[in-house]
């Protein structure tokens, strides 16, 4: 079932659209803001609500990678591996974010502390290599003060 | 030099200026000229003007709004898009206008509604782009506050009603009709055309999709007129451009240039040369989809006109720096796997494609490279041209490979040859 603050927040999205397709997108997001991520039975409830099958929510709700149909950590650590940061050395801080954390690109750490996904260009290269946290971007990334960055996420 | 685009962002990385101070320097008054003006007369000023988009196309932007059906026949509502949706590999630019004068889109994005008769606006913007958001809302709630949104804008009877889009990723969201499927809450796919989105985009209504700094431009060519924008330029296109180094230069960043500046200007005189230590080997002057330039392509003033006859293009305006220390077999890798990646799978050549020349080039890099593998990426080249397949990825995603294999070659032997990849 979609909370009272959750259905609120997605009928305040429909006068912006003609239709309630169009607001799927938004009602994902926000469902994810609320609970993390987006379940099976999230999706049915919000299809009911847009108008839509399941399978139709889905198709949208899979084709947009930060929309999460898997449950994620309490942070998400979005690691660019686009052209300008490769260049700048991401592979290195890639390897030094699996080792620090004991997971490779995609996983959760067994805390549930964090989710490490790769993202593509982050649109600040000229502070590459770069990474975010949740809603923080962070430049200039150097491997060795990786830890000191990740302290401020408990 | 004028620097109409970044006068008012404040250059440490402070946020915008309010909007009390933006109308002190002169903001929103092109809002006021344009809507005592008729439409087609800041078509006329645009197209005057020689304004092409600075998303990467370069479409000339007044002759794109002359497609929009008008008078009181057209079919509403209309709509005009802004599309903030930077993602292509290697572009920073629109972040900069986006968290660092968010009035100045809006203010452009007006008089580009008002031109086209447009009565609902949507801002596009990427899901990353978290602090130009958060901007974006406060600098659209005071537009609002003092009249330049909404019903009867400042009395003239023109309505304009703008909305923020946060998007949840994806490349493809960037592709012009991606985007509108992306906006009506569908899998970001491309759209058969024509119909073009001027006559039939968003829900089927005639819809201008614009990049940001295409809009931010606006307000300057009302206020000061096509000449004056003209004479901006060193070249034939108009206006100043936002250039943008990364890789390993000294000074990575980005600066607004008249139009036409050359590379070397950029890459030596602002990006302040190659790191000490490492030589120039090539560059992607606009982004990840533009062919590979070289050291003898050092004075091509950056322009539509004179990248092409390079051999490249202009694209985003941000050049993606190679160095000598730096593998290009691994760049183009990078780079292609990028595309793959983002590829929406709608059509063969593309899924398929992107898909062989990224692992082709995984295994050169691995040492796994074979003999005809070069011929193999040259088929690819041919089989993903523009014309072959539905929207331009998959042949912008063959304009790195294929000028890499006519610079490198050697390089892409010698990674056969060896079975192993000489800088690894």
């Amino acid at each position: 079932m979609l909370t009272v603050e959750e259905r609120q927040e997605i009928e305040a999205e429909f006068s912006r659209y003609p239709n309630k397709r169009a607001v799927s997108i938004d009602a994902l997001k926000i469902i994810q803001r609320h609970r993390g991520w987006v379940s099976d039975e999230s999706l049915r409830d919000l299809g009911k609500l847009l108008e839509m099958t399941p399978d139709e929510l889905d198709g949208v709700a899979t084709f947009y990678n930060l929309v999460f149909r898997k449950p994620v950590g309490r942070h998400v650590v979005l690691v660019c591996d686009s052209v300008s940061c490769w260049i700048m050395g991401c592979e290195n801080l890639c390897q030094r974010l699996a080792t620090r954390l004991g997971v490779s690109l995609g996983g959760t750490t067994s805390d549930g502390r964090f989710t490490v996904l790769p993202i593509v260009c982050l649109g600040a290269c000229d502070h590459a290599p770069t990474l975010m946290v949740d809603n923080d971007l962070h430049g200039d990334v150097q491997p060795e003060k990786l830890d000191e960055l990740l302290e401020r996420y408990k | 030099m004028e620097k109409p685009l970044t006068k008012n962002i404040p250059p440490n990385g402070d946020g915008p200026l309010p909007l009390t101070a933006y109308e002190k320097a002169g903001g929103y008054e092109s809002v006021r000229k344009a809507l005592n003006a008729s439409p087609a007369t800041i078509t006329d000023l645009v197209t005057k003007a020689k304004l092409r988009g600075r998303g990467g196309a370069g479409f000339s932007t007044g002759m794109k709004w002359s497609f929009v059906p008008m008078g009181k026949d057209a079919p509403h509502p209309k709509y005009l898009l802004a599309n903030a949706d930077e993602m292509e590999p290697g572009t920073f630019k629109d972040r900069l206008l986006l968290e660092g004068d968010p009035h100045q889109l809006i203010e452009g994005m007006i008089v580009a509604a008002y031109a086209i008769q447009a009565d609902i606006a949507y801002i596009f913007l990427r899901a990353e782009y978290t602090l130009a958001a958060k901007r974006l809302s406060r600098a659209i709630a005071e537009a609002y506050e003092k009249h330049y949104l909404g019903r009867n804008i400042l009395g003239s009877g023109y309505s304009l009603e703008i909305y923020l889009h946060v998007s949840a990723g994806r490349y493809m969201c960037g592709e012009e009709t991606g985007l509108l499927n992306a906006l009506e809450g569908k899998r970001a796919n491309p759209r058969s055309k024509p119909p073009f989105p001027p006559i039939a985009g968003l829900w089927g209504k005639p819809t201008i999709v614009q990049n940001v700094e295409t809009l931010c431009n606006l307000p300057h060519i009302i206020n000061n007129g096509p000449q004056w924008f003209t004479s901006l330029s060193l070249t034939a296109d108009g206006g100043t451009k936002l250039y943008g180094a990364s890789g390993k230069v000294k000074r990575p960043g980005l600066w607004e240039l008249p139009m036409g500046t050359t590379i070397r200007e950029i890459l030596e005189g602002h990006a302040g040369g190659m790191r000490d230590g490492v030589k120039l080997r090539g560059l992607l002057p606009g982004g990840a989809s533009t062919d590979f330039l070289t050291e003898q392509h050092l004075d091509v003033r950056m322009d539509f006109r004179e990248v092409q006859k390079a051999g490249s293009r202009l694209g985003t305006g941000t050049m993606i720096v190679l160095d000598d220390q730096t593998c290009p077999v691994g760049m183009v890798w990078n780079l292609e796997r990028f595309f793959s990646q983002e590829s929406c799978g709608w059509c063969t050549p593309c899924w398929s494609g992107l898909n062989w020349a990224e692992r082709i080039l995984r295994a050169m890099e691995e040492g796994r490279g074979q003999m005809g593998d070069l011929e193999k990426l040259e088929f690819q080249t041919k089989f993903n041209a523009p014309g072959h397949t539905f929207c331009a990825l998959a042949p912008g995603a063959m304009e790195p490979l294929q000028s890499a294999l006519k610079y490198f070659h050697a390089d892409f032997e010698q990674h056969i040859r060896e079975h192993r990849c000489p800088w690894r």
